[in-house]
């Protein structure tokens, strides 16, 4: 692990949410903050993996969110842990946190998670997220971003359609539809292709570079 | 099927294993392969016509010749290698008075997503074998002409490491091409845990992409700075040798405006204090789509001027190719396009 130390934490909860999506919950002992990210092995002398925080700073568990790697050489034995087991964790890590002024989140998959725990933190007013998913249920933690007050949301749904999405992906809508603060941070979390095109994207229509924060799944 | 050039000692003691072959068969394998550069299987004469046979029904040679090259003015030429049918990979050959260097890449795209190269706007599409990296060596043209290999092409080599040490491994082994490690460097973008174990698996240079030694700053230009921080990865890097044989050296590619004010100077001379190193000054190719400039001349020579009189070795590498471009990743993005447009 990139962390010397590492830690045993109790699994609480894991539950399928999407097929081949899990939520994976355990005992947390150190403070965080939103947007920081955990190496989690299992077994103990299994491999390592990032992962973005999903929960809130305040709550009092970790919680991830991931989807199954075929062939993956941890995912796959993650998605069949139980509540009682144990995972073995290092401390948080990372810098992609909110700076605290208004920002745009820009997620899809599993990149969502990061800003999950900023919307549970408390850190999303006069926020926008825009989501990308190809199917509704792809729009993992949707509920914890549609009762969020002063926020703006859109789901971009490329492969349905439907009343409340916009129809196409995350590149489509900002390439046609969105008129960004240039002023604004931009944090964008996902796959390379969507994090490189969304950066062209936005340096395109005036955001300064260094407003832009990214985070890569690698 | 299989590619037998590409496989480690080990791997070929294997593969005699089930061809039911003596073990030191391995070695000869090894030999035809690597230091007899042949390129057919039936040209492995030591080896029984059995054991020949069992090799061609279950392994291909794997040499894969260039489809296309790029010649600059200045001598700097580009090759194109195919990946399956719709994908490529560069490797770019610079000769410079009596070295001459070949660029190799180590994944097909990248997934750093780095400001500044182009490579990233393909997105990640493959890890190479060590078949597939020995071979941009062993298919050039002027593969006799070479005295030194950098990782340096398209992908990022720690994030393909088990590939990359494969390929290290045959090139310096005395069974395989027995090349020196000082001839050769491995390039990162500080990927901690890759590096610790190709700091200790392998002995050749490691060149560090640096590009700022503020964090704040250097997570614009490389997301990577939000997982690994730069601290962490020179922390890292002061924990190993680097005064003898093996070099530690930071790729920094100049920025007008960005990175190249006092203010950088006096950073830079803070985070490597101390450490025996040098800091290869790069202007920058511009790229289609991208906010930034290459420092001017003026500065870019001031900049050298104030690290060198700090005490750190800084050189400034030359352009080269610029009429072809030599940017990684401009040509093979150039052809991907082009495989992607529909026809007509």
């Amino acid at each position: 692990m990139n962390n010397k130390t590492v830690y045993k934490a109790r699994v609480l909860f894991r539950e399928e949410i999407a097929k081949g999506v899990f939520v994976l919950r355990f005992t947390r002992d150190f403070p965080f903050k939103a947007g920081q990210m955990l190496w989690v092995r299992y077994p103990d002398d299994g491999p390592a993996r990032l992962y973005s925080i999903a929960s809130g700073e305040e709550e009092p568990f970790f919680e991830i969110l991931f989807d199954v790697v075929e062939n993956g050489a941890l995912t796959p034995v993650l998605s069949k842990v139980l509540p009682g087991e144990s995972v073995w964790i290092s401390e948080p890590t990372g810098k992609f946190t909110n700076n605290g002024e208004p920002a745009v989140w820009i997620a899809t998959g599993t990149g969502i998670a990061p800003f999950v725990s900023m919307a549970r933190t408390g850190l999303f007013h006069h926020n926008m997220l825009i989501q990308g998913g190809r199917s509704r249920n792809s729009f993992y933690y949707h509920e914890v971003f549609e009762k969020l007050p002063f926020f703006r949301y859109v789901k971009c749904m490329s492969r349905e359609t439907g009343e409340g999405y916009f129809q196409g992906r995350v590149t489509d809508f900002i390439k046609n539809s969105y008129q960004p603060l240039p002023e604004r941070q931009h944090l964008l979390c996902g796959s390379a292709e969507m994090v490189v095109e969304v950066r062209d994207l936005l340096i395109g229509k005036g955001v300064p570079f260094n407003n832009i924060i990214s985070e890569i799944y690698f | 099927m299989e590619a037998l050039y590409g496989k480690t000692l080990e791997e070929l003691k294997e593969v005699a294993a089930r061809a039911g072959l003596p073990s030191f068969s391995a070695k000869q394998m090894a030999t035809w392969l690597y230091q007899k550069h042949i390129n057919d299987i039936d040209q492995m004469t030591d080896i029984s016509k059995k054991g020949r046979d069992y090799l061609k029904q279950n392994y291909i040679f794997g040499l894969t010749p260039p489809v296309k090259v790029q010649v600059s003015a200045d001598g700097t030429k580009k090759y194109l290698y195919t990946h399956g049918e719709r994908r490529y990979i560069e490797a770019a050959y610079i000769p410079d008075d009596d070295r001459a260097t070949l660029c190799v890449s180590s994944q097909v795209g990248c997934k750093m997503g780095c400001l500044f190269c182009m490579t990233g706007k393909q997105g990640f599409q493959a890890n190479l074998t060590s078949n597939e990296i020995l071979n941009q060596i062993r298919s050039l043209p002027e593969r006799e002409s070479l005295t030194n290999v950098v990782y340096m092409g398209m992908g990022e080599p720690m994030d393909n490491l088990d590939n990359v040490l494969k390929s290290l491994s045959i090139l310096t082994a005395e069974w395989g091409y027995g090349w020196s490690p000082k001839r050769i460097t491995v390039s990162t973008v500080g990927i901690l845990p890759a590096m610790k174990d190709f700091i200790e698996k392998s002995q050749v240079h490691l060149a560090l992409s640096l590009h700022s030694p503020f964090e704040d700053e250097r997570k614009t230009l490389m997301p990577v700075e939000n997982v690994y921080h730069l601290p962490e990865v020179i922390s890292l890097i002061r924990s190993y040798d680097w005064s003898r044989q093996r070099r530690i050296s930071f790729e920094y590619i100049m920025f007008k405006g960005i990175n190249d004010t006092p203010r950088h100077v006096n950073g830079l001379t803070r985070l490597l204090n101390g450490l025996p190193c040098r800091i290869n000054l790069i202007r920058f190719h511009s790229i289609p789509g991208t906010p930034l400039e290459s420092s001017d001349e003026e500065t870019i020579k001031e900049f050298k001027d104030k690290l060198n009189a700090k005490g750190i070795l800084t050189t400034l590498r030359a352009s080269r190719g610029q009429d072809i471009y030599a940017a990684c990743g401009l040509l093979s993005t150039k052809e991907l396009v082009k495989k992607q447009k529909p026809e007509g």
